[in-house]
Formats: structure tokens, C-alpha cells, sequence
């Protein structure tokens, strides 16, 4: 007999729900980063300095600005679901564990917000 | 005599071996990276805010005592993106079988440590 109502049972959903999500997910950017991570590194290795004007107008060109939003979006999911992971694995208190995935979830959001509207504006700047 | 015959936790009974080894240094290069990732959310910040900005930004990130963090972050770079792929075949059933799996885990020391070695001597020293 099984404990699991015919409901979950055909949504495919565990106890911890979404589940398969978190999953699916993590595998879907992870596939995504390959080519955006190695693009950004080779990327770097082509800038003649790391002075403003350099870094600027590289971010400037659209197919940077694209590309660097991209990547930011994909590394800021990918490192929430594994942070998260990670929290849910080592964090023990119900309290404190609730806290840390709240404030994961903060920094992740704040920092992605920060990061796509900076290579934005100067995307957008003359 | 408490713990006298509790279970022990596979680390601690088994030998050190490369698949173990690369399992959790995955788990911690990813966590490094998402600390990398706060850093290069700054360090766009600082450049949206215009040239002075960057300028104190690149004070630190440019400094010589910054190569440190910065070497390690492109050594945990190399390894979760080249371990990554690795989890990737796994996903797709490939590559579970003993030799393969030993052999695909020194590929990811070795390129890893080659590509490290590349990039910091290219971009950062």
C-alpha cells in the first residue's frame, strides 16, 4: 500500500515537492553556462587592459551586453539551486534554515538586479 | 560508553579516493563561485557608476594581494565547469563504469590545473 495519494502520485511530486524542477533546473543552466562561462572566460583573455574605457566599451557592444546578461542570469539560478542545496543539507534548525534560504534568496535577486541593470546602463549609455 | 560501536561515516572508514574527492570539491568550488559571482556583480556595479568608481573598484581588484582570491576563483572555475560536464554524462548514463570513472576524474585535476595555470598567467599576473 502506498502512502502517497493518487493526486502527488500524478503530479510526480515527493515530499519535498518540485523536486524534479530543482533538478531539471539546475541541469538546464548548468547546460547553458558551458558555453556562456567559457565565452566570458576566453572573453577576458582578449581585453587589451582592465581600464575603463576597455572594459566599458566592451560591455557597450551588444552581442557583450547580450551574452554577459545571459550568463549573469544562468550563473545567479544555477548558484541559488545549489546554494540552496546546500543549506537544506548542513542547516539544521528550523529557524535558521528558513532565514538562510531567505537570505540566499535575497542576495541572489539583489545581486542579479544589480548586475543585469549595470551592464544595462551601459549598454544603453552613449 | 557513548560511540563506542556507532557507524562511522564513509570518509572516515574508506581510503581517499578521486571520485569522493572531486564530489566534494565540487560542492565547495561551487560555493566559492557564487561568492565570485558577488564580487563580479560589484565589480559591473562599479563600472555602470562611472569612471571614478571603477577606478576604486580596480584599486582593490587590481592589487597585488587580489591575484590571491583571484587565482583561486579561476581554479574553482576550471574545476566545477570541467567536473560540471563530467555530471552531465553522468546524467545521461554515460561514463559510470570504474576505469571510466577514475579516468575522467584525473582528466578534470589535469585540464583544470592546466587551464588555471593558462588563464592566471594570460588575464591576472
Amino acid at each position: 500500500m502506498s502512502l502517497v495519494t493518487p493526486l502527488n502520485r500524478v503530479l510526480g511530486l515527493g515530499n519535498a515537492h518540485g523536486a524534479a524542477e530543482h533538478w531539471w533546473m539546475q541541469r538546464l543552466t548548468a547546460v547553458a553556462l558551458v558555453p556562456l562561462a567559457l565565452w566570458f572566460a576566453v572573453s577576458l583573455t582578449t581585453l587589451p587592459d582592465f581600464s575603463y574605457a576597455a572594459v566599458a566599451g566592451w560591455v557597450h557592444r551588444p552581442v557583450t551586453s547580450i551574452l554577459l546578461i545571459l550568463f549573469v542570469g544562468a550563473a545567479a539560478y544555477h548558484s541559488f539551486l545549489g546554494v540552496q542545496v546546500v543549506i537544506e543539507d548542513y542547516v539544521a534548525g528550523k529557524f535558521s534554515r528558513v532565514a538562510a534560504l531567505m537570505g540566499s534568496a535575497f542576495a541572489h535577486t539583489g545581486l542579479t538586479v544589480a548586475a543585469v541593470f549595470s551592464i544595462l546602463k551601459i549598454a544603453f549609455g552613449s | 560508553m557513548p560511540g563506542a560501536s556507532r557507524p562511522l561515516s564513509p570518509f572516515l572508514i574508506y581510503r581517499w579516493q578521486i571520485t569522493m574527492f572531486l564530489s566534494i570539491v565540487h560542492r565547495g568550488t561551487g560555493l566559492m563561485l557564487s561568492l565570485g559571482a558577488v564580487a563580479l556583480s560589484v565589480w559591473l556595479l562599479a563600472l555602470a557608476s562611472g569612471p571614478a568608481a571603477f577606478a576604486d573598484a580596480q584599486a582593490v581588484y587590481g592589487s597585488t594581494w587580489f591575484k590571491l582570491p583571484l587565482v583561486a576563483w579561476t581554479f574553482c572555475f576550471c574545476l566545477h565547469l570541467t567536473n560540471g560536464i563530467r555530471h552531465l554524462f553522468w546524467d545521461a548514463g554515460i561514463g559510470f563504469d570504474r576505469s571510466t570513472i577514475q579516468a575522467s576524474g584525473w582528466t578534470v585535476v589535469l585540464v583544470t590545473l592546466v587551464a588555471t595555470a593558462a588563464f592566471s598567467l594570460l588575464v591576472i599576473v
